[in-house]
């Protein structure tokens, strides 16, 4: 999928891209669902990233999440994290897992899985 | 804050984790819809925000920059561990057309969507289905339970909230976990309905 183009001059989207992500309100690839699993590489050095990048890595090398609970956690919208994740991604510090987790499944064997999962809370 | 996390593991997914599933908890504002991601979390409910902006009236002030207005759209999500591999994950958000960015985030890849709704203003829901149709996100719907709420038979709120026949309508309290849980399950089975048809 391509990114949604918007015409800069004109409507400027999200503000707090361009404070935090160098200008740019999208990531480098667009490849980030709000489940798409995201973990740290921990022999990667720290040291020349920004103060969200580090944030970001301080979260992340403690496990898996997703690109939502990134944002949950670090108060940053999805949009800003999405951007961040992409330049980690391209820097070999993060990882990701099943971007669209319901192409890798077919779908009625997830959904069996999701209700079995369900009715096991009951 | 984020140290105390780092070292929170109830925070982070098992390791045998492999996939993760989405759905979508929508509906008007206070219809429960917080309240039902909260009673099913294993995590602390999150709230991420998206700030949009919008160039206000497209008039330029005296000095030449552009009057803006910033809105906050609040997305609250939840997780549910359902087995070793994989993982639940529950969006709830309100529904308003203008936020199209945020719309189109939530529904990509999920599986559909449960409909919050509360018998004293049936009406405020078709927004939210409209968006529903829209996105092509299949859903059911559940009537969430107010204290002194009117309670309808099952074929008139059908009626006013326009429903299809096949779509799941039941009743859920968002602040009980078996409850709320069992509405899930109607969601679910009528997904897979869909899903058998369309294989069949
Ligand atoms: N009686 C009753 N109150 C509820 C129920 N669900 C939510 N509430 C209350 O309704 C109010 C709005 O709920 P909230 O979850 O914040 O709605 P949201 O705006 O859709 O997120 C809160 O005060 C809740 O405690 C329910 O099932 N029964
Ligand atoms: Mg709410």
């Amino acid at each position: 999928m391509t990114p949604p183009r918007r015409d800069p001059g004109r409507d400027r989207g999200l503000v707090r891209p361009y404070v935090v992500t160098d200008g740019r309100a999208y990531p480098t690839r667009n490849t980030f669902d709000l489940v798409t699993l995201v973990m740290a590489h921990g022999d990667r050095p720290l040291g020349g990233l920004s103060p969200e990048k580090r944030r970001l890595m301080d979260l992340c090398l403690g496990g898996a999440l997703s690109v939502a609970e990134v944002s949950g956690h670090l108060m940053l919208p999805v949009s800003v994290v999405k951007v961040l994740l992409g330049d980690l991604v391209d820097s070999g510090h993060i990882t990701t897992r099943s971007p669209i987790p319901s192409a890798q499944l077919p779908e009625a064997q997830l959904l069996q899985e999701v209700l079995d999962g369900l009715r096991a809370r009951l | 804050m984020d140290s105390a996390l780092a070292s929170d593991g109830a925070v982070y997914l098992r390791h045998s984790v492999r996939t993760a599933a989405k759905l979508l908890v929508v509906g008007h504002f206070a219809v429960g819809k917080t309240t039902f991601v909260g009673t099913l979390s294993e995590i602390r409910p999150l709230r991420t925000e998206e700030t949009m902006t919008q160039a206000g009236a497209h008039l330029d002030d005296l000095a030449g920059t552009e009057s803006k207005t910033t809105t906050t759209v609040a997305m609250d999500f939840g997780r549910l561990t359902l087995s070793d591999s994989l993982v639940l994950y529950l969006f709830g958000a309100p529904g308003q057309k203008r936020f199209t960015r945020l719309w189109q985030d939530m529904t990509r890849g999920a599986l559909g969507a449960l409909v919050l709704a509360d018998t004293r203003r049936l009406e405020q829901s078709f927004d939210v289905m409209g968006l529903l149709e829209e996105h092509g996100l299949p859903y059911a719907v559940a009537v969430n339970h107010f204290d002194g709420a009117p309670v309808h038979p099952e074929e008139e709120i059908r009626e006013a909230l326009d429903l299809l026949p096949e779509t799941p309508l039941v009743t859920c309290d968002a602040r009980d976990r078996v409850s709320s849980t069992r509405a899930l399950i109607s969601l679910v089975e009528y997904l897979q309905t869909r899903t058998a048809q369309e294989y069949a």
